[in-house]
């Protein structure tokens, strides 16, 4: 009884303390065996080589059938473009304020005639009515794409079979990644940006749509059978309908990515638009021009947002009114008729053609002349700040306490009395944890207080393999400790293990900030209705915006280098811990919630000891997004100089190595995909056992 | 229900549906005539599959009201998806005025739904995109009616079923029981000779479910439709049905008419059910009339679909019992002693 008792609590333990004693075997031989830390060369595949290879023949052999795609898609964009910059400004308002109209009422319809006034003010007008061509002709693309693909994968299980992991991996290669063959392929120019976009954007649409096919409710498949539909009446006139606000969502999410790929994407085909402006005003330190233009960059990206988010709230309407189609067609014809007359009117005013340059309002220098004075005034306060964080967060979570004390970091050396007196500390504290809680908890304080001490970057490659692996088994079975091996020597033998340790120490320091600060937002947005409004349009805001908009702000204060990076990333990848936090706190089942009152729980041990148990695994669904979001961010900051894996893929991309950006980017599509399955499994598992799946 | 007369509409015979692997390897030739029911469902148990309807068979009369009643997992909606081909069944065969519907191909079985079956669904099965106006045009519009026709034909049903002025609403806008009168109005848009209704109450709450119980019983006293009716409900099925199958696990205990259910239940399963009925109100004179005991001194007559709760108060004035008449003719009495033993009889002793 006593020894099944103990087999019971103890399951598992065993392969642990396998893993720390090999761990602590490499830690003391480190030095006299090098392959422990860093592979020799050897022994390196060359994948990036291999991969060179085949691509130099793909494009020898292919070139002249993408060249001619490229040719066929340079025609739409062309005229999009040539379009929207021949429509004169005030035409092209009207037909977006109309538009914004329709989806959702006049207040959308001002701030969107209110934003686009910015573009025709700040005379960044024609920059961007080119980034928008070329988002009109990506975004049919991917959704044209992503219906057909969708349907096939509803239709065919086998087609869903192949379609569902290559979705997983194109949501988890960073976008600098997509770029790099389609660069080879496609050449430079702006078509780049319209095949990279509509690519980048369609897995959204797929997967919404076979949502929301799925999800039909059978009564209504059943209803029109029985009408007597024939197949193709079925699917036009029953599944597409009836799937639509599902359709709606990605057709917002993939408009969102569609314009965050061409944002990006003007890192290659820079050619006056809108993201190219930024960029290169930022790369010269300009940083009220790119301010100025950033600003553009996230108006277009809210109204986009707004509008078609308003169409998904269409579908949805209750109180949606019946009309008839001549009711329907009337704002499109006002707005076709408006524009007609803005258009004839511009032929005999030349002001409604062309914004005079004399009335433009360009404040960039002022902005940065106040920046300077910010700078020259309170730089200490900024530095202050930043060294803080830097010595005693970032650096010992890379290199560890061994090296990161030092006179120079914390003003003292450390000596082998403290070396002594933390290991007592850990030892009585794992001790404790032992005896009185759980060996889960006593092993992770090991592994967090081995970590601190040496340092992610410092950290044998086996140990870190088999930690990993080890988790991923017992958490997620098999499959996923199989996946998780061949993840990490994946990327230890096609050589940028370094690299990746890097991404992973930066990823990390990020998102345990955004676990700290998010979840706490979180919670307090749960219990308090004017938090949670306050936060939502930030939350929307920060999730619709085109990441290197982002790093703007951070750079005026902070200049280049990896303190800016770890921020950025925080200020994006922070979204889904507060959102996923609230929602989880506040969808606890009602019943358990009144039980736990009735007993009489305070404020304090209702949150504690009854809804955080029960939202865990959905905070840990919103952990998990935040490690996807935080390596997306990762690959933009390489911009402003982070290390690691994103870094090798911007290297890549200025150099056109088709193979060593493909590593990295797999590289970190796999770290995003195992992290994404361990806890995937446990939030799984975590709901089936608290009933609520 | 006095329309019902003795064609049989549907007539079900030894239909089968099992899931699995490979369930046709049970039958030869799709023939679902099995000696041994038992047997073949412990064989096929055994083999990984699961029966969901175990050699069904039964007919439906037109003009009936044909309730198969059954808990959840008892094969009643798999028997109702058998019948309108939704789910294909393993083996056995559907006929419709002699036409065997599982030989239909996909032309011919749209042709036969679009003509000659109407059905309801538990959840409403509306589509949420169109009004209720467009969502009962939904049948004639996929038949290529045009649309002033499926408008005027719309607008009678609408009218039928209550709902005149909620013609633009969306199904969203309207209550439970309004939502399954658009149901009920799509399902006779296209005049139906087959009206398959499954559950179509068990969403509603009870106040409005009677209130559409009888707005249905109205509806089938103008329009004598062939009808199956699927419910959970045993009380329901009484107050509905003209005759009632119950189903377990996958097969048929009984069929028969409600009071035949109730006075004679086939086993302690549906004794269950009748346990805590009111009998009073299902048993009718017809069903306990002695015809042999002379009808000399005896000058009331009352009707053999009376129930007893209604002929009760009628022996305060005549003791000695009453005529119980049929179409017309003198066919028996009934006396006090007669409703007495109907009423003590303890479903529990058979």
């Amino acid at each position: 009884m006593r020894a099944k008792l103990f087999r019971q609590n103890y399951h598992g333990i065993v392969p642990w303390i396998a893993v720390i004693l090999i761990t602590c075997v490499c830690l003391l031989l480190r030095d006299q065996v090098s392959w422990l830390v860093t592979l020799p060369v050897e022994l390196i595949i060359p994948v990036a080589d291999w991969i060179n290879v085949f691509m130099d023949w793909f494009i020898g052999a292919f070139k002249w059938l993408f060249r001619s795609f490229n040719w066929l898609l340079s025609w739409p964009m062309a005229g999009a473009q040539g379009l929207l910059q021949w429509l004169p400004w005030p035409a092209t308002m009207a037909g977006f304020c109309v538009l914004a109209y329709v989806s959702s009422g006049w207040r959308l319809s001002l701030f969107t005639g209110l934003a686009l006034f910015y573009m025709v003010f700040t005379g960044y007008w024609l920059p961007s009515m080119n980034t928008l061509g070329i988002v009109f002709v990506s975004i049919p693309l991917a959704i044209a794409a992503g219906l057909v693909l969708a349907v096939g994968a509803y239709k065919s299980a086998r087609i869903n079979k192949i379609v569902q992991p290559i979705l997983d991996l194109m949501q988890a290669v960073p976008t600098f990644a997509y770029l790099i063959p389609i660069l080879l392929l496609f050449g430079f120019g702006p078509v780049v940006g319209v095949v990279a976009s509509a690519i980048y954007a369609c897995p959204p649409m797929v997967r919404n749509t076979i949502l929301g096919l799925q999800k039909v409710p059978s009564d209504v498949l059943e209803s029109g059978i029985m009408s007597g539909s024939t197949k193709r009446q079925l699917f036009w006139w029953v599944q597409i309908p009836s799937a639509l606000p599902n359709i709606m969502v990605g057709v917002n999410q993939t408009t969102m990515a569609a314009l965050s790929m061409v944002i990006i994407a003007a890192i290659i085909g820079g050619s006056a638009d809108i993201g190219w402006e930024v960029l290169s005003t930022m790369r010269k330190a300009q940083f009220g021009q790119s301010l100025l233009a950033g600003t553009v960059i996230a108006l277009i990206a809210m109204v986009l947002d707004r509008i078609s988010r308003g169409f998904i709230d269409r579908t949805r309407a209750v109180e949606r009114q019946h009309l008839s189609r001549a009711e329907r067609l009337k704002p499109w014809l006002s707005a076709f008729g408006l524009m007609v007359i803005f258009t004839l009117l511009s032929l005999f005013i030349p002001t409604l053609r062309v914004f005079p340059e004399a009335w433009i309002f360009y404040p960039a220098d002022s902005i940065n002349d106040g920046l300077r004075f910010i700078t020259a005034n309170y730089s200490n306060l900024t530095d202050a700040f930043k060294e803080t964080i830097f010595f005693y967060y970032l650096l010992p979570l890379k290199i560890g306490f061994a090296k990161a004390i030092s006179p120079f970091s914390w003003g003292f050396s450390l000596t082998p009395a403290m070396i002594s007196g933390y290991a007592v500390v850990l030892t009585a504290l794992v001790g404790w944890l032992f005896v009185r809680r759980s060996w889960q908890s006593a092993v992770m304080v090991v592994i967090i207080g081995g970590l601190l001490y040496f340092g992610i970057t410092a950290i044998p490659w086996i140990a870190f393999v088999l930690v990993v692996t080890l988790l991923a088994w017992q958490v997620g079975g098999l499959q996923v400790a199989a996946l998780s091996l061949f993840g990490w020597l994946f990327m230890l033998f096609s050589g940028v293990w370094p690299q990746a340790m890097l991404s992973v120490y930066m990823c990390l320091a990020a998102v345990i900030v955004c676990l700290l600060i998010g979840g706490g937002l979180g919670i307090w947005a749960s219990g308090n209705q004017a938090v949670s409004n306050f936060l939502r349009p930030i939350n929307d805001t920060l999730q619709s915006m085109p990441l290197f908009v982002i790093l703007i702000p951070f750079l005026m204060f902070f200049q280049i280098g990896e303190f800016t990076s770890f921020l950025a990333i925080i200020a994006y990848a922070i979204v889904p811990t507060i959102r996923y936090t609230e929602h989880g706190l506040r969808n606890v089942p009602q019943d358990t919630v009144e039980a736990a009152q009735s007993m009489g729980c305070t404020k304090r041990q209702l949150l504690w000891a009854v809804k955080m148990p029960l939202a865990i695994p959905e905070v840990m669904l919103g952990l998990n997004q935040t490690i996807l979001f935080a390596l997306a961010m990762l690959v933009i900051t390489a911009l402003v100089g982070s290390k690691g894996l994103g870094q090798s893929v911007y290297i890549a991309l200025s150099s056109a190595n088709a193979g060593q950006g493909m590593v990295a980017g797999l590289s970190m599509a796999l770290i995003a995909i195992i992290a994404d399955r361990i806890i995937q499994s446990w939030s799984k598992k975590r709901k089936q056992a608290l009933g609520l799946l | 229900m006095n329309s019902v007369n003795n064609n049989v509409k549907i007539s079900c015979r030894n239909v089968w549906k099992v899931y699995g692997e490979n369930p046709a390897q049970f039958f030869t030739n799709g023939d679902g005539n099995v000696a041994d029911t038992r047997g073949l469902w412990e064989e096929f148990e055994a083999n990984g599959h699961i029966g969901a309807a175990c050699n069904v068979s039964f007919d439906v009369y037109t003009g009936e009201i044909f309730v198969i009643m059954g808990l959840s997992g008892s094969g009643k909606s798999t028997m109702v998806r058998c019948l309108s081909r939704l789910i294909e069944p393993t083996a056995g065969e559907v006929l419709m005025d002699g036409e065997d519907l599982l030989q239909l191909n996909n032309d011919q079985l749209i042709e036969f739904r679009r003509h000659k079956m109407g059905m309801v669904f538990q959840n409403f099965g509306l589509l949420p995109h169109l009004t209720v106006l467009e969502n009962i045009c939904f049948p004639l519009k996929v038949q290529g009616v045009d649309l002033q026709k499926r408008v005027a034909r719309a607008q009678e049903v609408i009218q039928l079923v209550g709902l005149t002025g909620r013609e633009d609403s969306f199904p969203r806008q309207l209550s439970g029981g309004q939502q399954q009168r658009v149901g009920i109005a799509r399902s006779l848009a296209v005049e139906p000779e087959i009206w398959f209704l499954d559950e179509p109450f068990s969403a509603l709450d009870p106040l409005i479910r009677r209130q559409m119980q009888n707005e249905f019983l109205r509806l089938q006293k103008l329009l004598h439709k062939t009808i199956i009716f699927i419910t959970h409900d045993f009380l329901e099925a009484l107050r509905l049905a003209d005759r009632i199958a119950i189903m377990k696990d996958g097969q048929v205990v009984q069929i028969g008419a409600p009071a035949q259910l109730v006075l004679n239940p086939a086993d302690d399963y549906v004794a269950e059910f009748t346990k805590d009925v009111p009998r009073v109100r299902i048993i009718t004179a017809g069903e306990i009339v002695d015809a042999d005991q002379s009808t000399d001194g005896i000058s009331q007559r009352v009707n053999a679909l009376a129930t007893l709760e209604s002929i009760m108060p009628c022996f305060n004035d005549h003791p000695e019992g009453l005529i119980v008449q049929r179409d017309g003719v003198d066919i028996g009495i009934v006396t006090p002693q007669l409703v007495v033993n109907a009423l003590a009889a303890a479903p529990d002793q058979g």
